[in-house]
């Protein structure tokens, strides 16, 4: 039997593939194509405190071997999210994540207050719909707010600070591939609480037109993301393994077992897919059959066996 | 995994795709399409142009990486289908006039087999393609080359219009139904959009429509809107 199980602060992850924060929704979409509960896990779309309409103009861009997105955190605000998409939450067997980003520090610390209300209020009712939080300190497409708390780690302190303080759910911080010293800032993660570390968001690039002689996003730059930044990714999901003691969530262009073996063996506990999702509609349960297989020809049956192992 | 049972040039950089299995779709709704590996990386939306017991077919024009790859495909190849996905053109009554512009008529021929008694206007830049086949569908047909074939649609006598084409065609389409309504006939008139896709089932967000009540997807609560809900901003 092959165990493909992970733990990160008493949450149970059935097997090391979880969806990362904006390509996967709240999970409803994909739920209608195959069984999201055989995923490990599910990081829904980054909420702020507030509604966001997002940015205007061309939000999507191919590159090679990548895309960039300028999607710009659109989204229902937490107590839309809280509303509309718990009920469907609690019907999942599978560990749910919310992705909080946010403009100030405020927004954070009242985002993540609302979140651990509701879910105390749950627990009494003898329920659960949201298993973890995972803050979102990195998004390169909005402009006040996200990136600015991602890049210098005196910045990012205040907020982590602030919103362990404010929630008791099991906390992981989003790291961004931009900061200035990504090690660091996962060793100040750990230091003020944080129970993971999750990385990397995607790379602030561009595209220009050049008839138009112009950008083609309004933002004038958008997030990278797919295969062309995994060796980028997975070098620093190696740098941070080494460095800290808590769990590393590892993401960056994964789109094959081998791939997802790779970021597992570079140090991390549990891995997210994004952009694979939109090459294949049914990457969840397409990467969870191709993991089993690969471990059964590789005589692998634990993780724990290859974990760190580079 | 589905197999092409044609792929025949129809004019310049156009294509006709038939596509064998038992697919289902409406009116208006679309396909998420791939017949490569992993680049490139998204896959590419096409509407149905008509779906039947022998498959699916679609109507492409090749512009790039992707539809140039179509465009290679042979009876036999492989090729991944995705769909149906979108919400469709309405099922009308009444006085139908259905308009596209250039690869704009794919997902009309459909409709023009839903709806038959239908006036149907097709225009194109260059060269006309596809237009006898929707001959015998149609109460009238118009055909424009060169021209602006939203100029020969009078908006004021019909009940409903619907419209695919190239962005400067929909938003005139959406001037000449406010025009409409100030003469006193309001049309519904119904555009399909086409914005640049990744999920294709309403999960990225990066197909956003700014509509008069906020955000809404292209892929899922369109890629078929009311023309007077849709803002235009360039
Ligand atoms: C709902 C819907 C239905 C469509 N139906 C048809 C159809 O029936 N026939 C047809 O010929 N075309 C149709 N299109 C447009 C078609 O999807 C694009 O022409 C095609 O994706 C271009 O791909 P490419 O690789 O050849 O071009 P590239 O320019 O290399 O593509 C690069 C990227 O831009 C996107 N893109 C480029 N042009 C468009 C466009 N006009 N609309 C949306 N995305 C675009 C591509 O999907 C890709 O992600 C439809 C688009 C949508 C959204
Ligand atoms: C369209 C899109 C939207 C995204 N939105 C968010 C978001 O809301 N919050 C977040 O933390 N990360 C967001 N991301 C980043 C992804 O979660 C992930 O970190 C990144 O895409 C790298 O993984 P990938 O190469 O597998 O896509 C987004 C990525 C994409 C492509
Ligand atoms: S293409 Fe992903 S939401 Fe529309």
């Amino acid at each position: 039997m092959i165990n493909l199980t992970a733990n990160i602060a008493g949450v149970h992850f059935k097997n090391p593939i979880v969806m990362a924060s904006g390509t996967f929704g709240f999970g409803r979409e994909y739920g209608k194509l195959y069984d999201v509960s055989m995923l490990g896990g599910i990081s829904g779309k980054g909420l702020t405190l507030n509604a966001k309409a997002g940015n205007p103009g061309v939000r999507v861009y191919e590159t090679a071997s990548g895309m960039l997105n300028s999607v710009g955190l659109e989204n229902p605000g937490v107590e839309g999210f809280l509303a509309k998409e718990l009920p469907y939450w609690e019907t999942l067997d599978t560990a749910r994540i919310v992705n909080l980003g946010g403009n100030t520090l405020h927004d954070y610390v009242l985002g993540a207050e609302l979140i651990q209300r509701d879910a105390e209020a749950r627990s009494l009712a003898g329920t659960t719909a949201v298993d973890m939080i995972e803050l979102n300190i990195s998004c390169p497409n909005v402009k006040e707010g996200g990136i600015a708390f991602g890049v210098k780690t005196p910045a990012a302190q205040e907020v982590v600070r602030a919103v362990r303080a404010a929630t008791k759910l099991p906390l992981a911080v989003k790291l961004s591939p931009n900061a200035e010293d990504i090690a660091e800032m996962a060793e100040m993660c750990q230091e003020e609480g944080a129970d993971a570390v999750s990385l990397i968001n995607t790379i602030s690039g561009m595209k220009i037109d050049v008839r138009r002689r112009r950008s083609v996003f309004n933002n004038l730059y958008a997030g990278l993301s797919g295969p062309a930044i995994k060796p980028v990714a997975l070098r620093m999901v190696h740098q941070v393994a080494k460095r800290v003691s808590i769990p590393v969530i590892g993401m960056g262009g994964i789109t094959s077992a081998t791939d997802i073996i790779e970021f597992i063996m570079a140090g991390a506990t549990v891995i997210q897919v994004g952009t694979y999702n939109f090459m294949n509609l049914r990457a969840g349960s397409t990467l969870v059959e191709e993991l089993q297989q690969f471990m059964l020809a590789e005589n692998i049956s634990s993780l724990d066996e290859i974990r760190g192992i580079v | 995994m589905a197999t092409v049972i044609t792929n025949e040039r129809l004019a310049d950089g156009v294509y006709h795709l038939r596509v064998e299995g038992n697919y289902g779709g409406e009116m208006g709704q679309f396909y998420m399409l791939r017949a490569w590996g992993a680049y490139p990386l998204l896959s590419r939306p096409l509407s149905i142009h008509q779906v039947n017991d022998d498959g699916v077919e679609f109507l492409y024009h090749v512009v790039g990486e992707g539809t140039e790859i179509f465009a290679g495909l042979t009876p036999g190849d492989n090729i991944d289908l995705e769909g149906p996905f979108g919400n469709g053109f309405p099922e009308v009554e009444g006085k139908v006039a259905l308009v596209g512009g250039g690869i704009g008529i794919a997902p009309l021929y459909y409709c023009a087999q839903k709806l038959p008694g239908s006036d149907i206007y097709l225009g194109f830049s260059r060269e006309a393609f596809r237009t006898e086949a929707f001959r015998p569908l149609a109460a009238e047909l118009t055909v424009n080359v060169g021209g602006l074939i939203l100029d020969s649609v009078d908006f004021t006598s019909y009940d409903h219009i619907f419209v695919c084409g190239p962005h400067p065609m929909l938003k005139a389409a959406q001037l000449k139904g406010f025009a409409a309504e100030t003469a006193g006939k309001k049309p519904g008139v119904y555009l399909s959009l086409e914005n640049r896709m990744a999920c294709g089932i309403g999960a990225c967000l990066v197909c956003s429509v700014s509509c008069r009540d906020g955000q809404r997807k292209a892929c899922a609560d369109g890629p078929v809107f009311l023309a007077e809900e849709v803002l235009f901003h360039d």
